[in-house]
């Protein structure tokens, strides 16, 4: 029971110094690819191209002063970050990084749980992060707040829907809700194969649900002035941002998990190609952001309600049919 | 040239049905400028080529033994515009006149240059200096022995 204890202690600890490390790094990876994609540099002054400008920028998120609005509703406005925060990083205890290693004569698995519903507790959990963002609009009592959080929360309805067609699609394939299952399920061919459909589906509405810049409506900088964290500073600022890049972390690692093998992949198996296949993901979230202008709100909620979820309705319908024709 | 160059044909800017194309263009694009060479330039490291005549910093010039060409005409002070330049001139047994004092308030300097195409003694030039920082007015006023050295302030980083 102590070892099981202490394995279990130390297994969290590193997932979470690893996970919140690549949140810092993203912030990086984010100004580095920015700027090489814009012809600029990006940071390179703070230690060895940049590497400590994430440090640089912790440190000074807690020095700043925290500033409550007069109008803000106070309990409700510090609830918020910590909400958004609570349910991104919760959601790093689902990820699988990869198999089973054995240390020392132990077999230890190198992920944290391995729920029999986790593709579904992922989405419940993500959806209650988008409350932080709804909360933080609301209580700061400023109208470019408010507006951006009701975006949040019209663009998370009207996308999760298709998020978790896309995601029933690749679960009929796999025939099971939990990660590690799914990821199992594709050590001959990846997921991404057998539901191309699905991975784009999962991907345009990944990006809507992390409010990356296609669809960044609650905080499009130019009309609402940064939207829902508007009256936020210091580090109350600064978790919102830690729970969108974790946010992506884990969307990167969830379209590995489920459409890109995974842990598996040539030669040998192992988290390298978790993280190898995580960072690219990481990237193409930069490289898209850095390409697309941000669509209006009209057209993202059209091409949200007449395009993708017909579409993966349609998706689910034929990967029904080739089951059953094909008999699998 | 006919009119329908200056009409916005608005299915020219967003082609039905050519949805997929144009987005893999887009990515294709920023990807060949991820890859390719920043045009900025790492500035405090590496500095940009400015133009030989450029206006910056004033330097007073000297002769092989050390001395001011200047003669404290006060040409240069009579002309400047916002007025920047104050002389106390002095004047030697031997009748050579030089300046006891030459102060120019850089804060006040509009670098136009024309103290250098005053000068009849070629005595005063502007430098290619364009980065001087400091952290009191007070070091904007630069003395004779600062405007003998101009170079030494180049802004090095730090």
């Amino acid at each position: 029971m102590l070892e099981f204890m202490t394995i279990l202690i130390v297994k969290t600890l590193v997932a979470f110094v690893v996970a919140l490390l690549i949140v810092a790094y993203s912030t990086w990876i984010e100004r580095k690819v920015l700027g090489h994609v814009q012809l600029r540099h990006g940071p390179r002054r703070v230690g060895f191209h940049g590497l400590l400008q994430p440090i640089a920028d912790g440190v000074k998120g807690f020095f700043k002063e925290e500033l409550i609005p007069d109008n803000a509703d106070k309990p409700l406005f510090v609830l918020a970050p910590i909400i958004s925060i609570g349910a991104s990083v919760t959601l790093v205890v689902l990820v699988p990084f990869g198999d089973t290693v054995t240390i020392m004569g132990r077999e230890i698995t190198l992920y944290l749980t391995d729920l029999d519903v986790g593709i579904l507790l992922i989405l419940g959990i993500s959806t209650i992060g988008s409350y932080g963002g709804i909360l933080g609009g609301w209580a700061s009592g400023n109208k470019y707040g408010v507006i951006g959080g009701m975006r949040g929360a019209a663009q998370m309805i009207s996308y999760e829907l298709s998020l978790a067609l896309a995601v029933i699609a690749v679960v009929m394939v796999s025939g099971s809700l939990s990660l590690v299952d799914i990821v199992n399920s594709q050590t001959g061919l990846w997921n991404i194969v057998k539901q191309p459909f699905a991975f784009v589906l999962f991907i345009i509405c990944g990006l809507a649900e992390l409010n990356r810049t296609p669809f960044d409506m609650p905080e499009a900088e130019a009309e609402l002035a940064c939207g829902f964290n508007v009256e936020y500073s210091s580090m109350k600022f600064a978790l919102f941002f830690m729970a969108e890049y974790c946010h992506m972390f884990v969307f990167a690692a969830l379209v590995t998990t489920l459409f890109l093998g995974g842990w598996h992949g040539p030669i040998v198996d192992g988290p390298h190609w978790f993280f190898l296949k995580t960072f690219f993901m990481i990237f193409f979230c930069v490289w898209e952001r850095s390409t697309f202008p941000r669509l209006r709100y009209d057209q993202v909620m059209s091409f949200g309600w007449k395009i993708l979820l017909p579409f993966g309705l349609l998706n689910i319908l034929l990967t029904g049919l080739w089951m059953l024709i094909f008999n699998i | 040239m006919g009119d329908k160059e200056y009409v916005l044909n608005i299915s020219d800017r967003r082609p039905e049905g050519k949805f997929i194309t144009p987005i893999l263009k887009g990515l294709a694009y920023t990807l060949k400028n991820f890859f390719s060479k920043p045009i900025t330039i790492k500035y405090p490291t590496e500095r940009r080529e400015v133009s030989d005549r450029w206006r910056g910093l004033h330097r007073l010039k000297v002769d092989d033994q050390g001395k001011l060409n200047c003669v404290a005409c006060g040409l240069c002070a009579k002309i400047c515009p916002p007025q920047a330049i104050t002389i106390v001139p002095y004047e030697d047994a031997g009748g050579t006149r030089y300046p006891k004092e030459f102060v120019i308030d850089e804060l006040r300097c509009i670098f136009c240059g024309f103290c250098q195409e005053a000068c009849p003694k070629d005595a005063i030039e502007l430098t290619k200096v364009y980065d001087f920082v400091d952290y009191q007015r007070e070091d904007f006023i630069f003395d004779i022995e600062k405007l003998k050295n101009p170079e030494k302030y180049i802004f090095a980083g730090k």
